[in-house]
């Protein structure tokens, strides 16, 4: 549905970019045509004479790309709430016996802050937590049937071409090094890191069916190397997606504004991309 | 892919596009704890839910060989309050109320000539931990239907004598490795481990393993705020793995 939207819109800017002196607008008619579907053939071609003053106004034209249809958005939103719940509550789970070893003798590996977590007490992180998974994985499972039927995953999937410009792209921001041309939405490095994240994800659902239902699923428990382990396995998952978030949050926040306001609205004003 | 288009197309566009995205503001609404606390326990009613479906009635837990049990120094002791609430362990009976033929007290001696199944499995408690443990009893559904329990009702209530309680789906308490557990080790359960007779079933939680049983009820019905000690106070009820 979104991507008939973001042809219209393109098609749209196409014919205006084409005409060569675009008309100005009454604006009595672009007000009366907002909100409607054919918009824009009113917009660009009729003149007014009526109005002599108009015509010296050249509309600002500003590139744009229409870069997160509305389903990645939806499920990029839905997946951070549930994600920041999961891990706030998992941490608040752990805190119950924060080990990995046997019960008896235990031995405490992480003494997690109880600020840090949710619920107030594992119950209560519990509820959140097989509340939110079963958001959690919605948004997953939506997000990856849109990203296969729409092809859409083309922009961000790491594939072995993109191997070579890892290095590069971390150098420039990890040691400064020069900044490499962007040629797509995403970088190399970006690639890397958003499918990392699905892997992340993948990994802490299968997990984490395992610890919910382990002996329904004992196959799976097997696959993944016994109940004990999977635990391991659930809270390593959890790592990966907190060694992933700060450094997106850093890399939002550096590229600002519009960045940000992109996986609002899905469209990204000036990008530094030219394709 | 870049496109050029007005600067009032490019924010009309960016604000109805944006404007969809309301739906999920209203994520925002759970902050509020009362709206968060009905959210959550709706999602640990679905959780339950879910559990009931995924739960497989003759799929067994995995068991294990004595070289991968736990020593029994190993095996740990969990109470809610006391650990020993002192058992009279010559007069005890259990007994056994609501949809039965022949309700009743029951010694030992008649749950014990019932045939017994030793097993080592997994005991997993919701905090985390895991052992693997050595359990030997009679199996539940033997028992309910020497007591002539009607099987088609919905629950089975345990009251302990340390006043815990507990309640599980018909379903599970009719699992074939469902004990009602008097050995551990082989051995007569001790008194931390609820003496005389306990709930051991692997397919379920440590918080679902009653001990020190004391009355068994077949029952339809479960009264609000009375499913268990520990589910009353927001433990998923179905509790099962």
């Amino acid at each position: 549905m979104s991507n008939e939207e973001e042809r219209e819109a393109k098609g749209e800017s196409k014919k205006e970019a084409a005409a060569p002196q675009p008309e100005p607008v009454p604006p009595a008619k672009a007000d009366a045509v907002e909100g409607t579907e054919a918009k824009s053939e009113t917009v660009v071609v009729e003149p007014t004479p009526t109005e002599p003053a108009a015509r010296t106004e050249e509309p600002t034209i500003v590139r744009a790309a229409y870069e997160h249809p509305l389903p990645i958005r939806i499920t990029h939103w839905v997946n951070a709430i549930s994600l920041f719940v999961m891990v706030t509550s998992g941490l608040r789970i752990f805190r119950a016996f924060p080990s990995f070893g046997p019960k008896i003798p235990e031995k405490v590996l992480l003494d997690i802050p109880k600020s840090l977590t949710l619920g107030g007490w594992l119950g209560g992180a519990l509820q959140w937590h097989f509340t939110f998974m079963w958001f959690f994985a919605g948004s997953g499972a939506l997000y990856l049937a849109y990203q296969v039927i729409s092809g859409h995953y083309r922009t961000m999937l790491f594939t072995p071409r993109d191997i070579p410009g890892v290095w590069p792209m971390a150098r420039h921001y990890f040691f400064f090094g020069p900044k490499p041309l962007a040629t797509g939405q995403y970088n190399s490095l970006q690639k890397l890191a958003y499918t990392s994240t699905i892997g992340f994800g993948a990994l802490s659902l299968l997990t984490g069916i395992v610890l919910f239902k382990p002996a329904q699923f004992s196959w799976l428990a097997f696959l993944l190397g016994g109940f004990h382990l999977t635990r391991g396995w659930h809270f390593a998952a959890m790592c990966g997606f907190l060694a992933f978030i700060p450094g997106h949050l850093i890399m939002v926040l550096l590229h600002g504004w519009s960045n940000f306001y992109a996986m609002l609205s899905g469209w990204k004003r000036e990008p530094e991309y030219q394709e | 892919m870049t496109t050029r288009l007005e600067e009032k197309d490019l924010k009309r566009q960016s604000r109805r596009q944006l404007l969809k995205l309301a739906p999920v503001a209203v994520l925002g609404a759970f902050a509020f704890p009362k709206v968060n606390q009905r959210l959550v326990a709706a999602g640990v009613r679905f959780s339950d839910w879910a559990s009931g479906g995924l739960f497989r009635s003759q799929h067994l837990a995995q068991t294990f060989s004595n070289s991968e049990v736990v020593p029994f120094a190993e095996f740990p002791y969990n109470g809610y309050d006391v650990l020993d609430p002192e058992v009279d362990l010559e007069k005890w009976t259990l007994t056994v109320e609501g949809d039965v033929q022949h309700p009743g007290e029951y010694k030992l001696a008649q749950i014990q000539a019932l045939p017994k199944l030793s097993q080592n499995t997994r005991h997993v408690c919701v905090e985390g931990w895991d052992v693997v443990g050595s359990f030997g009893g009679t199996r539940i559904p033997d028992f309910l239907a020497l007591v002539g329990a009607n099987t088609g009702a919905r629950f089975l209530e345990v009251e302990c004598a340390d006043d815990y309680y507990e309640s599980i789906d018909m379903a599970s308490a009719l699992h074939p490795q469902s004990l009602l557990c008097y050995e551990m080790y082989g051995q007569p359960l001790d008194r931390k481990h609820g003496a005389p007779l306990r709930l051991q079933m692997p397919t379920k939680l440590g918080y679902k393993q009653a001990k020190y049983l004391d009355t068994i009820r077949v029952t339809n019905v479960l009264k609000p705020g009375k499913t268990g000690y520990w589910e009353d106070q927001g433990y998923s009820w179905f509790g099962g793995l």
